[in-house]
């Protein structure tokens, strides 16, 4: 199988990636090339394997329902492009 | 002293020989000579490594001290280190001040240890030779026209050249190894789980793992026993006893099971890599260790399976970088759509795009069982072969890198080239088992040639034992560059 340029500009849009349409063509390219190589994946025989995600197969941790982060807002805050008031900014969503 | 291991840094440095604010002036001096034309680092910030040496003087005067106390670490730049700009190799993160400290990070500091700077990196760690970076290539201390290796290529180059005694790396697909072995340097990537991910900025979450690069495999030792163990933050992160990694270096090697599996030693290795890994398997008969043949089947897979749930993570862990929160932003944009679209397509580079695209096709509707799901399941088939294989022996070994380092450049343009770079290191991770790579000799143009020796899960002790009687017996590891 391959992707075509139509399905290439789907997965850019998926990703929240701004693409040009050259940009669409060399990814294309080199998309192609690499599910070339992952092709090789699809005739292996799984039939009855367990889908595997962690070596030691472990449940995951629960912890108590307590608050453990204390309160840094003006220190992450300080970091983002664009804060007022304690807000972050983005263009606007709601008419 | 810049050849001085972290064992002899400490022991000068115990004795009142050498104070840690003298010690890091001398390491931040060496930096500045010949950074310029390594690229090894992306950050320096020398007034809080030598707030940080002076304090750690104060330390050696009250007597409370441990091995790593006052010694400089370098640190790659994946890690979160508080009022430190923490890149990832990324313009996305150009203004990122990290608000926190990454577990590792805070382990130095309780350590006493002087975080000297943040090393270059592949952006986000997606990369084997260095160039995805944004901060531009890191250049091959034994030859300049060469990479590194990827992803923790800075950190590799900085300790090969001397600009640092040892300093940190991760491990997604080999990026600990492969640039040790192209540097001429030791590494280890733990068992998954052993090292806390917090504050490590994540690339593919079931397969990054934090781990020690340095001279020797005595000083990973030491790390290690700084860095290892549980923390509750890291959701993976392994409840298990305080190991003290020292403890098996001395032990003989008598009857030691060696295993090669005949896919690495088949046609892909380069002719002079094979001399040089064929002479410390030899070495190591003379040491006492017994040679076993061994198959590895499925693991010529690991290629494709990496590359299906690698970018599938990614795709995911990358999603949170939206010019919102924290991070680049583009200047202009219309609607939020668009401010996303155009700060993700500016912020990230090509490398980092591509396999989000991957993991974003991979995960898409209709896809999901015949990707995912299918290299999930084949990830499980690589590492039972490992798990049979280790009913017949102790350690496996075999090559690192195909090949030594290669041109700057000259892989440039295909993606899967740069990839298959990876073959000998990537089984590795998908199983979640530990990897080392050691300086084992010198290949086509004198450039490193590096012997990995992979172990069972939690058995770092014996593989860091493993290294360390190769390295009593050989001097591969004490060769330095001339710069």
């Amino acid at each position: 199988m391959s992707l075509s340029l139509a399905d290439v500009e789907k997965v850019a849009r998926l990703a929240r990636l701004a693409m040009n349409d050259q940009e669409l063509q060399a990814a294309q390219v080199q998309l192609n090339n690499i599910f070339g190589l992952i092709a090789e994946m699809q005739a292996v025989d799984t039939k009855g394997v367990e889908p595997m995600s962690h070596s030691q197969d472990l449940a995951q941790r629960l912890r108590e329902d307590v608050v453990t982060e204390p309160n840094q807002r003006e220190a992450f805050q300080a970091v983002a492009p664009q804060v007022e008031q304690g807000l972050y900014l983005v263009p606007q969503v709601i008419e | 002293m810049i050849h001085s291991s972290l064992t002899q840094l400490g022991a000068a440095l115990r004795a009142k020989k050498i104070s840690s604010v003298e010690l890091t002036q001398s390491y931040l001096d060496r930096i500045n000579q010949l950074n310029p034309q390594l690229n090894a680092f992306i950050t320096l910030n020398p007034e809080m490594s030598l707030a940080q040496a002076r304090e750690a003087d104060t330390r050696f005067a009250s007597g409370k001290v441990g091995a790593l106390t006052g010694i400089p670490i370098a640190q790659k730049d994946i890690f979160c280190a508080k009022g430190w700009l923490t890149t990832c190799g990324s313009k996305m993160l150009h203004n990122f001040v990290s608000p926190y400290d990454a577990h590792v990070i805070s382990q130095f500091n309780n350590a006493g240890a002087v975080n000297l700077g943040k090393t270059n990196m592949d952006e986000f760690a997606m990369g084997s030779s260095n160039e995805t970076s944004h901060y531009g290539a890191v250049k091959n201390p034994w030859d300049t026209a060469r990479v590194p290796g990827g992803s923790s290529g800075g950190t590799a180059a900085a300790v090969a050249a001397r600009l640092c005694a040892a300093a940190t790396g991760t491990d997604t697909g080999g990026s600990i190894r492969q640039p040790a072995a192209l540097c001429g340097i030791s590494g280890l990537k733990p068992t998954y789980g052993v090292v806390s991910r917090y504050g490590m900025i994540a690339f593919a979450s079931s397969l990054d793992q934090a781990g020690p690069m340095g001279r020797n495999a005595e000083d990973l030792a030491l790390m290690m026993n700084v860095m290892a163990g549980f923390d509750e933050r890291d959701s993976t992160s392994l409840q298990r006893d305080k190991e003290d990694y020292t403890r098996d270096l001395n032990k003989p090697l008598t009857g030691l099971r060696i295993g090669l599996p005949k896919e690495f030693f088949a046609e892909g290795m380069g002719a002079d890599v094979a001399k040089a890994v064929e002479a410390a398997i030899a070495e190591y008969k003379k040491l006492g260790a017994v040679i076993v043949d061994i198959s590895l089947p499925n693991s010529k897979l690991s290629v494709p399976v990496y590359y299906v749930l690698a970018p599938a993570e990614a795709s995911s862990n990358l999603s949170r970088f939206d010019g919102v929160r924290y991070g680049y932003r583009a200047p202009e944009y219309g609607d939020l759509a668009d401010m996303y679209e155009k700060s993700r397509a500016q912020g990230f580079g090509a490398e980092v795009k591509r396999r989000i695209m991957i993991g974003t096709y991979v995960l898409s509707h209709g896809y999901y069982d015949a990707y995912y799901l299918q290299a999930q399941k084949i990830r499980r088939l690589i590492a039972q072969d490992f798990t049979e294989a280790y009913k017949q022996c102790d350690v496996i070994m075999g090559p690192t890198s195909p090949s030594t380092a290669f041109q700057l450049g000259e892989k440039g343009d295909d993606p899967v080239q740069m990839y298959l770079s990876d073959i000998y290191t990537i089984a590795v991770n998908l199983a979640g088992l530990p990897g080392m790579s050691i300086p084992c000799g010198f290949g086509a143009n004198d450039m490193p040639v590096g012997l990995q020796i992979i172990g069972n899960y939690f058995d770092e002790a014996r593989m860091l034992n493993v290294a360390h009687q190769f390295q009593l017996a050989t001097d591969w590891h004490s060769r330095a560059p001339k710069l």
